[in-house]
């Protein structure tokens, strides 16, 4: 299953699950990246690291070690 | 019947930019109080206002997306909310601030406050903006469905205060029994949450307080979260069972955040479809355009390399007239006391403990303003999260986060309010790391010690047609050592003090917004307040007992001596030379003086007599000190600026008692190393006592920089030696 760190920006992802036990996971959740959400790749930092995503009409940036927590299926 | 109460609290809350600040400030003016949740690198706002014939107290509360704290600097907010925090009421009631252009994820927070049974009203804010992008909110509705005032108002412009107040000034009058619609939690979360719930009541008596349902929820629900943590601690190891006994109970194919966070979402999912209509395409899309060179990797780099040198420049450029003024400000009323008073203690205690210590507070405002006027700007605009996004890689290693990039790169102006911005940076653990390492950060003040040591002692030997010199190069080397050495010293931290998870960067890019004016006036005025209040008053003690030590006991017989001294001469120069003697005969005698033979035996390592000695421990309040008391020593006089000249000469004249040069060039080297590293600023000191809020962090600041500081210094002197570098 391919995680969200792993898309190419410009890509739409729908979440499947997010990984993880507690404090990260929570929080990404909290920030409506749950089962359901269609989340954007928008780009990735000049240094690669970390990555913006846009989702419910509003930006994150996330480390990629945090997005790759969210497993997601590619939706074109 | 509830009696009437003069004072009514409400508190503030919301996502991060959300605008809270701008209608904080919109609601209350200008004139609020800022302190520090004990404890906790958070500061603390109140306010207040007229609401009828009520006074309102405000709390602004920080920014958070969720009521599930997990650091003690989450909690505050929670806690305040809950009546645990500053004020140990709760408030009568709770304004939560929304931002109308990204309603879903602000909903999260709402679906939680609303469990707390509280007098709520949401505020939907930037509903102007809203509708420019054509997303239309039936907040009349949304009211009705949750049952709870919607207001929508716009803070920047001060539109729908005057309905947000009606609406407060209903709520707090005549508290409604609240009927709306509920985020669902499923059945075994709920069953799971009475239990916790019950085992909480009935522990009732041992806390003090009774702990409401919210609370058990995310005792339950936050594996590890303050708040399970804050009842295992009062409660001990029968509630931990406890709640791990619930948490059998829970489907175990998900965790319990995940089971909340989807109640709630769908909820929001179920809101959002009655009474919100949304364009399809996503966000602003000037903000897109903009972050499309904002962010670019080549352009965006460049954009935040030019922003850094301009804010940095601006420090050092725009504050130097100001700074100069005010010290010639303070020169011109010390020599006015100077002429109304006679010589004596009195005079020396008033201009240079009182006045030169005022003036050393003092002196600080305008790079504080001019960095605090800049980051207001960076912040309320929506760059500075940006600036983060592009930084982060090159701090994650060394344990920080982006956040940290402009305290740090503002540090090598003044660590003072590079210190004091640090207050962006919402991980506590990364917060005081970079707290820690600013003082690091080779400052503006260095540079004329540098100037000194390496324009007397370092051989001006240029390369390739002049343009590389070794002078220059070692001034560089001094400028990066602090820089290595931070790095160093973060690796270090990293694996000892704040070992554990690194904090998750989750940060909203908002959209750009012009900044409010508002905002950057109170912000200055806070901040400026701060620095003169609370730090003033150390650094002034400080300033006042150096004096004391560097002025007693000044004997009558040296004074004696060179009056007679002086009665058998007339030409000016010699008298004024007789001045200089007389004023270096008195620091030699003095405690400080005398605490320099003393330490004589610890500083010779480094190559040092306790000449040096005594100019580098006069210092220690503020390290620019060093040239005045090197002239005072050395009897040049204690003008820097006039006799830096004669200094240098008067230095490289300076001898052991067997006759050995007292500088040499590993000598100087290990000076300018020692400056490079040792905290000397007491300004700094008492900023870091004031942002922590702790004399550990401060007095761990101060000892580690100088145990580096004079091992370092050792290093050098010796290896400057075995190289040949002379005596």
């Amino acid at each position: 299953m391919p995680t969200l760190d792993m898309l190419h920006p410009d890509s739409r992802c729908r979440v499947t699950q997010v990984l993880g036990e507690h404090a990260v996971s929570q929080r990404l959740m909290e920030m409506g990246l749950i089962e359901g959400s269609t989340v954007e790749v928008v780009r990735f930092a000049p240094l690669g690291d970390p990555m913006e995503v846009s989702l419910h009409g509003y930006s994150l940036s996330l480390r990629k070690s945090e997005a790759s927590l969210v497993e997601v299926e590619q939706c074109g | 019947m509830r009696l009437a109460k003069a004072e009514t609290t409400v508190a503030l809350v919301g996502n991060p930019n959300t605008g809270k600040t701008t209608l904080f400030n919109a609601l209350t003016g200008l004139s609020h109080r800022v302190g520090n949740y004990p404890g906790v690198t958070v500061e603390h706002k109140q306010g207040r206002f007229e609401l009828g014939q009520r006074g309102v107290r405000v709390i602004d509360l920080p920014g958070t997306y969720s009521l599930a704290a997990r650091s003690k600097d989450e909690l505050v907010a929670v806690d305040a909310l809950l009546g645990h925090g500053v004020a140990d009421v709760a408030p009568d009631a709770i304004i939560a601030i929304l931002d109308a252009t990204n309603l879903p994820r602000n909903l999260y927070l709402v679906s939680q406050l609303l469990e707390l049974d509280r007098p709520l009203i949401l505020a939907l804010n930037m509903s102007d903006l809203a509708r420019a992008q054509g997303i239309e909110i039936d907040h009349v509705g949304l009211s009705r469905a949750l049952g709870v005032p919607v207001v929508p108002i716009a803070a920047d412009r001060n539109e729908g205060l005057e309905a947000l107040q009606d609406a407060l000034e209903r709520i707090i009058s005549e508290p409604a029994p609240r009927t709306g619609n509920r985020a669902e939690l499923p059945a075994p979360l709920n069953a799971a949450t009475d239990e916790v719930q019950r085992v909480l009541e009935q522990a009732g008596g041992k806390l003090g307080w009774t702990p409401c349902r919210a609370e058990a929820l995310r005792c339950l629900v936050d594996v590890d979260g303050e708040f399970e943590a804050r009842f295992r601690a009062l409660l001990g190891e029968e509630f931990q069972q406890a709640v791990a006994a619930a948490r059998t109970k829970l489907p175990a194919d998900r965790t319990p955040a995940s089971v909340e966070a989807h109640a709630r979402y769908s909820w929001i999912d179920d809101l959002v479809r009655r009474f919100v209509a949304r364009p399809e395409q996503g966000r602003a899309s000037l903000t897109r355009r903009l972050d499309a060179l904002l962010t670019h990797r080549l352009w965006g780099s460049a954009t935040l390399l030019l922003i850094l040198a301009g804010v940095f420049q601006a420090i050092y450029s725009w504050s130097a007239p100001l700074m100069t003024a005010i010290e010639m400000a303070f020169a011109r009323l010390g020599s006015g006391v100077e002429a109304l008073l006679p010589a004596g203690p009195l005079r020396s205690l008033l201009v240079d403990g009182v006045l030169g210590g005022v003036g050393g507070v003092v002196v600080f405002l305008p790079q504080i303003l001019v960095l605090v006027f800049f980051i207001t700007l960076l912040e309320d605009c929506g760059y500075m999260a940006r600036a983060a996004f592009l930084a982060d890689r090159l701090l994650v290693r060394l344990g920080l986060s982006g956040k940290s990039v402009i305290p740090l790169l503002s540090s090598f102006a003044c660590a003072v309010p590079g210190i004091m911005a640090t207050r962006t940076i919402d991980s506590r653990k990364d917060r005081l790391a970079t707290i820690l390492v600013a003082p690091l950060m080779s400052c503006s003040a260095r540079l004329p010690v540098y100037v000194l040591f390496i324009g007397a002692f370092v051989p001006d030997k240029r390369w390739m047609g002049g343009w590389i010199g070794l002078q220059g190069l070692v001034l560089f080397g001094a400028h990066l050592i602090g820089v290595v050495v931070a790095a160093g010293v973060l690796l270090v931290f990293k694996h000892t003090l704040f070992r554990g998870p690194t904090a998750p960067f989750l940060m909203e890019l908002p959209p750009y917004r012009l900044p409010h004016w508002r905002n950057v006036v109170s912000r200055l005025i806070d901040q400026g307040r701060a620095f003169l209040v609370r730090a003033g008053s150390v650094i002034f003690a400080v300033a006042v007992v150096i004096w004391g030590l560097s002025y007693f006991p000044h004997p009558a017989s040296i004074h004696e001596h060179y009056e007679q001294a002086r009665a058998s001469v007339t030409a000016p120069e010699v008298l004024a030379q007789l001045d200089r003697e007389e004023a270096g005969a008195y620091l030699r005698a003095s405690v400080l003086g005398r605490a320099g033979h003393l330490i004589e035996p610890v500083v010779r390592h480094a190559g040092w007599d306790w000449r040096i000695g005594i100019a580098v421990t006069s210092s220690f309040a503020a390290r620019e000190v060093v040239i005045a008391t090197m002239g005072t020593i050395f009897n040049v006089g204690d003008d820097a600026t006039a006799g830096e000249g004669a200094l240098r000469e008067v230095l490289a004249r300076a001898t052991w008692p067997d006759g050995r040069p007292l500088f040499t060039l590993p000598v100087a080297l290990s000076l300018v190393i020692f400056f490079a590293l040792c905290c000397q600023c007491v300004a700094t000191l008492a900023v870091i006592r004031r942002e922590t809020g702790s004399w550990g962090w401060t007095g761990l600041t101060f000892s580690y920089m100088t145990t580096l500081a004079y091992f370092a210094a050792i290093v050098v002197y010796h290896g400057a030696r075995w190289l040949g570098m002379g005596g």
